[in-house]
């Protein structure tokens, strides 16, 4: 295109975008903005997580009482499930760094199956909440066991409105970053990664370990807020 | 007041002054700031206008410069801010003894209830040189209770109450706007409060048809409600005696202790289980939807009413009269 | 004419390169995305500015005669909403910002041009958004979006408005990204952190705060299209929800998000300043670190537009000694301008009158801030005409004054022609009255107690309103005035030299316009900034106009 390279332009490098010096600043670039791109995903996922703690210590009875009716079993496989998918994140980018393609290949596929498996699950929990009236709306009933303190229906409904708007943002992060595997897969498939340039690896595996990571901290905070046996 | 084209709003309570010293203070400071910046500027340009032959003296800065412009700003600013604390404090702290206003906002009109039982509209009655003081809460959106010739303003805010207090100190008709945005009507939601002589106001009240005080009213509403099967005035009840319970501290069910105010009030009414009294069960029915908010500052205005003395040796629910009497304005 | 036009033919750059609407929809080249943001900003800054100049007339008469109560509310609400997210927050920085980070720092583009382009698209995704909730509802909540009304009460279009402020976000959140990134990986050899111009300085720190900031706005805002779609009940109070959590997250970012308006033309100033007085700038280091200061303590002052809200007396005293503090920085650049004027060579080109006007509009602006910041008297003032004026005299006094003056300065590097200057003085002479008589009169106003968002008011405040009036008509010739010769000059105006001012910085060592990739080799810096010493004002500049 450019008919005066920069000096230190190596022309035919795959890889290197022309406004590059060297795959060095590229990589580097591109490693910062993922690291800086995360940042503000803090910020965002910070602000549901402020009105999280506001409310859970007005309303600890209701968010309690919220949180035991969540399902445990389902939710903590579900968190394994997506540390595996982080494992095999973190085993895609050594194969690339080793140039194999074929474990490549497999290993980003395993991931998008462990980060499908996930969603699916999660829509099952959800289903569950359509059933039990716990989704906020004209709808909502929580009912409460007797032993508990009483339960109010509008501080009920804002713990299930932060446990849906939570998960639901999370599992919008995971349906992104599945999509984004998919391309990485293709790429993969189609021989783009060398052992000197896979970096498009390295920043999708740094989001999806993000993602993951949100959720270790939403697995607690929604399901485990008081578990204790009472009465 | 209603000429064509004022520059000053009239002054007619007692805060009004002091935020008038500052402000003032602040426009003498800024004019200062800004003709001295114009003049620099001004002389600076003229002065050192491009001409051929003459080339401009660079120069890289001045530490010295530089830390007396930070700290010199920074110092006239601390003064300021102490000094608008210092109103702010004022204004947010109300004296003793106040007569109490409660107010209910709604889209587009403001409800105001005496003590004394009178109700009404957009329109607020007060007396010269006594404290008033406003309990407001809002039936929908956030409105905002603003008399500029007060200079008082506070957000009225659905689910809570808020309050604000003023002395009047000129006879006369004021503006009362709604200063938070509420929709349609918003410029609509405007009102007027009437200054009165202390004599005068005393036949307004008088004059006007009220249905019993408002403790008489939320008394009432108190054994409509059943509430009085539990709130027994003796230790025996299932539900804790509520004489002297007004702006005392309340020791709760999870070990905290609460002062109880109104929104505590408010909020046990509604919610009775949010913040339990220590040694009781959570067995009260919730009121959440069941009560308006009229109702609700009546209920307040009645609990807050039960004090050792009011209520009598006997510890029976009987009131004395509420209206407190109008105090004499000072000077 | 003829024979100019074939002159600059022959030489190819980046507007001759490629013709065609794909060579525009498609580019990745950050001077064309930045022509693209011009040409939206553009747009969408008429048609706030018309629904301003309808509103002046609405309050022409105190009574609510000109349009429905209702149409008002939406007209200050779509005024508001496409001033603040469609021009004000982008204007300097994905126009000029766009076009000049990478020639200030000897870079072929920033590091991330489909991304950059990609940002272009998140603003016209969300402004058709809002474009068409605006002719399908509109929006009556006021651009502050306040719940309850916004979630429980109005009938208007706030899912598709909000979701259009949304999606705009992530062109902040990209154009912040890229600069960042662009300015820390990018810089040319020699380019040291403090040989920087500052107007890189201020865009560094305007990218920090868009980065920290907008995802907090973004989520708010969808909490709040939750809660009015799906019943999602976070900030509704009739289930124990908080409407001033709303506002504590609403201005987390809001308030930060007016340091995204200003810093950027204060970056602006800062060039123009030193050039036109041919002067390395008065404490270069002090004005750096002003913006980042400005930056930092930005984000801890967010609470003051909330003391009549009903929060604690104590945290009220914290945010308004903030405030101050966060004052302290931006009357350190006004004392640093002014200082830099001192023994210089200055000429009264129209960017510098742009920034002259800037200084003086901005410290009224400032000032008055401290007003709004003393506890005592924000009680009186917040929520009326005070506030507007205020927020003015910054916004349109200091951000849009910037704006227009770098527009101007680095009009012949955009384009590679002059407008005309005699023009320009007019212009800025014409906007500077019509500003000051428009919203001077607002101070009073607000001082008497006129509420803000009023569309029918009591009749003593008529006269005050009909100056305002009467200025914001004059405003608006003055801000057509440089669209038009603009225009004029992309096709007769003169033909630009590469530096017509003989400024300093890298961009103005390249041709104008530049070529695709900036520069012809990438550019070594032996220099430090604004090494006027080394260049002569060119006298004939001057003249020849």
């Amino acid at each position: 295109m450019s008919d005066s390279p920069a000096p230190l332009a190596l022309e035919h490098t795959p890889g290197l975008q022309h406004h590059f010096a060297d795959m060095e600043q590229q990589r580097n670039a591109s490693s910062l903005g993922m690291w800086i791109f995360l940042g503000t995903e803090i910020m965002f996922f910070g602000g549901m997580f402020l009105a999280y703690l506001v409310y859970r210590m007005w309303y600890f009875n209701e968010f309690a009482a919220g949180s035991r009716t969540l399902n445990l079993p389902i939710g903590a496989v579900n968190t394994a499930v997506l540390i595996c998918s982080s494992l095999t994140v973190a085993l895609s980018v050594r194969a690339a760094q080793l140039g194999k393609r074929m474990l490549l290949v497999t290993l980003l596929v395993l991931t998008i199956l462990f980060g499908l498996v996930f969603l699916g699950v999660k829509a099952y929990e959800w289903n569950e909440k359509f059933t039990e009236h716990h989704v906020p709306g004209y709808s909502f009933h929580f009912k409460q066991e007797s032993t508990e303190k009483p339960v109010d229906q509008g501080r009920a409904q804002i713990f299930f409105s932060l446990y849906f708007a939570m998960t639901g943002m999370h599992a919008l992060h995971m349906i992104i970053g599945v999509g984004i595997f998919g391309v990485i897969t293709w790429m993969a498939w189609r021989g783009r990664f060398t052992p000197e340039y896979h970096t498009p690896v390295e920043i999708a595996g740094l989001y999806w370990h993000f993602v993951d990571i949100v959720w270790i901290y939403l697995f607690p905070l929604l399901y485990l807020i008081d578990r204790r046996p009472h009465g | 007041m209603f000429d064509n084209f004022p520059l000053w709003p009239v002054r007619a309570s007692t805060t009004a002054g002091s935020v008038d010293a500052l402000y003032i203070f602040l426009v003498l400071l800024s004019a200062f700031m800004s003709v001295a910046i114009f003049i620099m500027i001004t002389i600076f340009a003229l002065r050192y206008r491009r001409r051929a032959g003459r080339e401009a003296e660079q120069i890289d800065g001045s530490n010295v410069l530089e830390f007396t412009w930070s700290i010199v700003p920074l110092a006239i600013f601390m003064v300021i801010f102490v000094w608008g604390a210092r109103i702010f404090f004022l204004e947010r702290t109300p004296p003793r003894g106040a007569a109490e206003i409660y107010v209910v906002a709604k889209q587009w009109m403001w409800k105001l209830q005496h003590e004394e039982g009178q109700r009404e509209i957009n329109e607020l009655h007060v007396p010269v040189g006594r404290d008033v003081r406003m309990i407001m809460t809002s039936q929908d959106v956030i409105h905002s209770f603003y008399v500029p010739a007060f200079r008082i303003k506070q957000d009225v805010i659905p689910g809570r109450y808020t309050t604000a207090w003023f002395r009047a100190t000129r006879p006369g008709t004021y503006h009362l706007f709604c200063a938070e945005y509420c929709g349609t009507q918003h410029s609509g939601m405007i009102g007027q409060v009437v200054v009165m002589e202390p004599a005068q106001y005393q036949a307004w009240l008088t004059g006007g048809a009220a249905s019993g005080s408002m403790a008489a009213n939320g008394q009432s509403m108190f054994l409509q409600l059943g509430c009085n099967t539990c709130h027994r005035f003796d230790t025996q009840g299932r539900g804790p005696d509520l004489v002297g319970l007004f702006g005392n501290k309340v020791q709760l069910e999870d070990g905290r202790t609460i002062a109880a105010d109104e929104n505590y009030i408010r909020e046990s009414i509604l919610n009775p289980s949010a913040k339990l009294v220590s040694g009781f069960k959570p067995i009260m029915p919730v009121f959440q939807g069941l009560v308006s908010e009229e109702q609700l500052t009546a209920l307040v205005a009645y609990v807050k009413s039960l004090t050792p003395q009011a209520s009598g040796a006997a510890g029976s629910p009987s009131l004395i009269s509420p209206g407190k009497q109008p105090q004499e304005p000072k000077e | 004419m003829a024979t100019a036009v074939s002159i600059a033919a022959e030489r190819e750059h980046y507007l001759n390169k490629e013709y065609g609407i794909r060579s525009w929809l498609l580019t990745t080249d950050h001077k064309r995305i930045a022509l693209l943001y011009l040409a939206s900003i553009t747009f969408f800054f008429f048609i706030g500015g018309f629904f301003a100049l309808l509103i002046r007339l609405e309050l022409l008469t105190p009574a609510g005669d000109l349009v429905q109560a209702d149409t008002y509310n939406k007209l200050f609400t779509m005024h508001g909403v496409i001033m603040v997210f469609f021009f004000l927050i982008p204007a300097v920085p994905a126009v000029l910002g766009n076009f000049l980070v990478p020639l200030m720092i000897g870079a072929r583009d920033l590091a991330f041009p489909k991304i950059n382009l990609l940002s272009w698209y998140c603003y016209i995704a969300g402004g058709i958004l809002v474009l068409h909730a605006m002719l399908t509802g509109g929006l009556d909540t006021g651009w502050t979006f306040y719940t309850p009304f916004s979630t429980a009460f109005s009938n208007t279009a706030v899912v598709e408005a909000g979701l259009g402020v949304f999606i705009n976000g992530f062109s902040s959140i990209l154009t912040g990204l890229n600069f960042i990134v662009t300015i820390h990986r990018m810089r040319a050899p020699g380019l040291t952190w403090s040989r920087l111009p500052l107007f890189l300085w201020s865009h560094y720190a305007t990218s920090v705060i868009m980065l920290l900031g907008t995802p907090v706005i973004a989520i708010t805002l969808v909490l709040v299209v939750l809660e009015r779609a799906f019943h999602l009940g976070i900030f509704d109070p009739t289930r124990g929800g908080d409407p001033l959590l709303f506002q504590h997250l609403f201005w987390f970012y809001s308030h930060p998000a007016v340091y995204i308006m200003i810093l950027p033309s204060m970056g602006v100033v800062s060039e123009i300043v030193t050039c036109f007085s041919r002067k390395r700038v008065f404490g270069y280091y002090f004005v750096a670190m002003a913006s980042i200061g400005i930056a930092v303590i930005g984000f801890f002052v967010w609470a003051h537009h909330m003391f009549v809200a009903g929060m604690s007396l104590y945290a009220a005293l914290i945010f308004s000694i903030l405030s101050y503090l966060v004052a302290v920085p931006s009357a350190i650049k006004v004392f640093n301008w002014t200082a830099t004027l001192y023994k210089g060579s200055v000429s009264f080109s129209t960017p510098m009158l742009y920034a002259f006007g800037f200084i003086g509009l901005f410290t009224m602006g400032g000032l008055t801030g401290l007003f709004l910041a003393a506890l005592g008297i924000d009680v009186h003032v917040t929520d009326t005409y005070f506030v507007v004026a205020h927020f003015h005299y910054i916004m349109v006094g200091g951000t849009v004054m910037g704006y227009l003056g770098g527009m101007h300065y680095w009009w012949p590097k955009i384009s590679g022609r002059l407008y005309p200057e005699s023009w320009g003085r007019l212009a800025a002479l014409i906007v500077f009255l019509g500003f000051n008589l428009t919203f001077f009169p607002q101070f009073i106003l607000g001082y008497l107690g006129m509420p803000r968002r009023y569309w029918q008011y009591p009749p003593e405040f008529q006269v005050l309103n009909v100056l305002s009036t009467a200025g914001s008509t004059i405003l608006a010739v003055g801000y057509l005035l440089p669209m038009v010769y603009f225009l004029w000059s992309m096709r007769y105006g003169k033909l630009a030299d590469d530096n017509p001012w003989n400024a300093a910085g890298l961009e103005w060592k390249t041709t104008s316009p530049p070529p695709t990739f900036n520069f012809e080799e990438t550019p070594v810096v032996t220099w430090e900034a604004y090494n006027y010493n080394e260049l002569p004002a060119l006298e004939e500049v001057r003249v020849e106009r």
